[in-house]
C-alpha cells in the first residue's frame, strides 16, 4: 500500500461522509460547516490528481467565498431546526432514495462495463496543473470563453444586487 | 493491482457524490441546503473533469473546472440572493410552503 492510496482512501471516504452529514444534518450551519470540509477533502483529491492550481481555487472559491455567502445569509435568516412533516414526507423520500439508487447504479453500471485502462496518471498533467499550465491555457485558447465570463459574473453581481434590494416605495 | 489508483476509482467517488446531492435536491425541504446539494452535484463534476484531465494528459478538463468555479460563484450570488427575496416576501424558506405559482 503506497502513501498515495492510502490518502485518496482517506479523503474519498471523508468527502462521502461530509457529504451524507450535509444533506442529513437538521441545523443547516451544520450542513455549512461539513460542506467546507467537504470542500478542503475535495482539494486534498486534486492535489492527489496534480491539480495544484485548481486545488488552491477550490479552497479559495468554493470553502472562502460561496461557503461565506451562505452563512452569512443563514444568520441573516435566523432559522431554527427544519420542523419535520413525517406524514407527508415519506413518501417523497423513499421515492427520492429510490431514485438516487437507480441513478447511482445506472453510474456505475456504465463505469464497470467500460475500462479506460489508465492506471496512472499522465505525465503531462504534472505541467498542466501549476498555474502558469492553466494560464497559458486560459489567455490563448480560451481567451474568449475567459471574458465571457467576466461579463458572466459581472451581470451575477447586478443581478444579485437588484434582487437582494429592498424595494423603496 | 489495488495499490495504484486507477481513473475508475476517482469516477465511482464522483458518481457517489453525485448521487448523495441528487438525493439531498429531492429530499430537503429548507432552500439553503437544497442549493448547498447543488454545490455538491457540481462539486462531484469538477472530480470526474479532473480526473480525465489529469489522467488524459489534456488541460481542456481544468479549464472546464475554472469556468465551473466562476459559474457556481455567479450561481450562488443570484440563488442566495433569491432566496432572500423569497424570505421577505413569504418568510419562509421551505420550498413546499412556497406557492404561489400554485392555481
Amino acid at each position: 500500500m503506497n502513501f498515495t492510496f492510502i490518502f485518496f482512501i482517506v479523503a474519498g471516504t471523508l468527502a462521502i461522509a461530509s457529504g451524507i452529514v450535509t444533506i442529513r444534518s437538521k441545523h443547516p450551519v451544520l450542513s455549512a460547516v461539513s460542506l467546507v470540509f467537504h470542500f478542503f477533502m475535495l482539494a486534498a483529491l486534486y492535489l492527489t490528481l496534480n491539480a495544484q492550481f485548481v486545488a488552491v481555487m477550490q479552497v479559495l472559491v468554493y470553502a472562502g467565498a460561496i461557503m461565506v455567502l451562505v452563512v452569512f445569509v443563514i444568520m441573516l435568516l435566523n432559522l431554527g431546526d427544519e420542523h419535520s412533516l413525517k406524514e407527508r414526507f415519506s413518501v417523497q423520500k423513499i421515492i427520492a432514495a429510490s431514485l438516487g439508487i437507480v441513478f447511482l447504479l445506472q453510474i456505475l453500471a456504465i463505469y464497470f462495463s467500460f475500462s479506460s485502462g489508465k492506471y496512472e496518471i499522465s505525465e503531462k498533467s504534472i505541467q498542466i496543473g501549476t498555474a502558469q499550465g492553466i494560464g497559458k491555457e486560459l489567455y490563448s485558447n480560451y481567451l474568449i470563453p475567459f471574458e465571457a465570463v467576466g461579463l458572466l459574473l459581472l451581470a451575477a453581481i447586478i443581478g444579485a444586487v437588484i434582487l437582494a434590494k429592498k424595494k423603496i416605495d | 493491482m489495488l495499490e495504484t489508483i486507477q481513473m475508475e476509482y476517482y469516477l465511482i467517488l464522483s458518481a457517489v457524490l453525485f448521487t448523495i446531492g441528487t438525493i439531498g435536491v429531492l429530499t430537503r425541504r429548507n432552500a439553503i441546503i437544497i442549493f448547498m446539494s447543488l454545490e455538491l452535484m457540481l462539486n462531484a463534476v469538477n472530480l470526474s473533469l479532473v480526473a480525465f484531465s489529469s489522467y488524459y494528459g489534456d488541460s481542456a478538463g481544468q479549464i472546464f473546472v475554472f469556468f465551473i468555479m466562476a459559474l457556481a460563484a455567479a450561481e450562488a450570488a443570484v440563488g442566495l440572493a433569491i432566496i432572500l427575496s423569497l424570505f421577505r416576501l413569504k418568510k419562509t424558506v421551505y420550498v413546499d410552503e412556497v406557492n404561489i405559482f400554485k392555481w
